[in-house]
């Protein structure tokens, strides 16, 4: 059966790399399933979870925004940060979560901090569903 | 005799001291491998985004893209300029260098946003004027530094500045760092083509039979949302690529000077710990002699 070769690459190292059956990305203008022979496409990621799918098991990864390149045989994710399902430690994130609602409750950001902030709450966010819905 | 007591105590502080001038030199070492590697991380990631670039590029056409980013204002504008220094001292010459150099070119039109404690003291000691301050912890992220790129970036759309320049230590080796400036904003073909360097190392490295494949596969590709807001999301990457990258460099530069300072350091403790042995010796001989000369004038004047 013909696989996909799935890279995901932040900035501090590659992440992933090995073939995989299907592979679901969050992708700007909605969720993306890409299978093999999926025509060349290269689209930009919004920060959620990436899913895919390797000897009939599936996994998921929590990740920021960034880019896509797919070709029929490929899959090349950039983006900023990425966890795996495994690493992701719900209390850390719901605190990130509780950090930033309340910073941004406060209104004493602006400009970038704002930015970054919710940057911060939706990635911290997208980890605890992720994780939240794989246990329940 | 206090002059012996004097020089023992004084060979034992200066010991201490090289001991603590070793640790830190290993410590430097160490951490400058760490960020030589994260360097070298960066090469896969800076390599794809060109290869998307690239692709878009392919489907528009170069001299139809007109980005703000890509172009450039006025030369009399203002320009913002990135002071990438340390945070700590006892790292040579290097942060005075790089200093030098910013302000030699320093002009009133200029605006400065400092990255590190020591370009900021200085700016801020002689009122220059400094818009903003990010402290960056010993390992920087790259989220870490896309808040400020992103800053950077928000300012020149508002066209609070018209360029945006870094200067940083450009790490050449582990004795040589060469503080330098680099333009970062209007993006120039200097800053696709740095990326596209950091980015043919890792193809000439491992790719090679991936990019046959990649020739096969290589049709037409589609875009979504269209080329050009693809693009006007892709182009800050490089902003913030770029940034990251010299912040890395400026830290392979940091800890590399620190090495070489802390372990001249440790040598000249070493030498000046040889000196004052010498030294304590010779004074001991000089007691023991006048010791003996009394002895024996003493027992002279017993036989009388």
């Amino acid at each position: 059966m013909a696989t996909l070769k799935l890279e995901i690459i932040t900035p501090e190292s590659k992440i992933f790399d090995d073939n995989v059956d299907e592979v679901l990305l969050p992708g700007s203008e909605g969720d993306m399933g890409i299978l093999p022979k999926h025509e060349n496409l290269v689209t930009d990621l919004k920060a959620g979870e990436l899913r895919y799918k390797r000897n009939g098991q599936v996994e998921t990864l929590a990740i920021g925004e960034g880019f896509a390149e797919i070709t029929g045989d490929s899959v090349a994710v950039l983006t900023d940060a990425a966890v795996r399902e495994a690493d992701i430690d719900v209390q850390v994130a719901e605190e990130a979560v509780k950090r930033a609602e309340e910073l941004l409750k406060s209104n004493t950001l602006e400009g970038e901090e704002l930015e970054a902030t919710q940057a911060a709450l939706a990635r911290s966010l997208a980890q605890i569903h992720i994780k939240r819905r794989h246990r329940g | 005799m206090a002059n012996l007591r004097d020089i023992r105590r004084r060979i034992k502080s200066v010991k201490n001291t090289s001991q603590i001038t070793k640790a830190m030199q290993m410590v430097a070492a160490t951490k400058m491998r760490r960020a030589q590697q994260s360097a070298i991380a960066l090469r896969p990631y800076a390599g794809r985004l060109d290869d998307m670039a690239a692709h878009i590029y392919a489907h528009v056409g170069k001299d139809e893209v007109t980005h703000p980013l890509l172009q450039k204002r006025d030369v009399s504008g203002k320009t913002a300029v990135v002071v990438l220094t340390s945070e700590k001292g006892l790292c040579g010459p290097l942060n005075t260098n790089l200093m030098r150099d910013v302000l030699k070119n320093d002009d009133p039109s200029r605006v400065y946003v400092t990255v590190g404690r020591k370009g900021r003291q200085v700016l801020i000691r002689l009122k220059k004027n400094v818009i903003a301050d990010f402290e960056l912890n010993a390992s920087p992220t790259f989220t870490d530094s896309k808040a400020i790129s992103r800053f950077l970036l928000e300012r020149f759309e508002k066209k609070e500045f018209d360029a945006v320049e870094i200067y940083y230590n450009r790490f050449i080796n582990t004795l040589s760092q060469v503080p330098s400036r680099h333009p970062l904003v209007p993006i120039g073909a200097e800053t696709l083509q740095v990326a596209k360097a950091l980015g043919a190392a890792e193809h000439a490295s491992n790719v090679a039979p991936k990019s046959e494949d990649r020739a096969k596969s290589d049709g037409p590709y589609n875009f979504e949302p269209d080329t050009l807001e693809l693009l006007s999301k892709l182009l800050p990457y490089y902003v913030h690529l770029e940034l990251y990258s010299k912040i890395l460099e400026s830290r392979a530069s940091e800890h590399s000077a620190r090495m070489v300072a802390m372990k001249s350091a440790t040598d000249n403790a070493k030498q000046l710990v040889k000196d004052l042995t010498l030294e304590y010796n010779k004074a001991r001989q000089a007691s023991i002699t006048n010791e003996i000369l009394e002895i024996s004038t003493a027992a002279m004047m017993m036989d009388q």
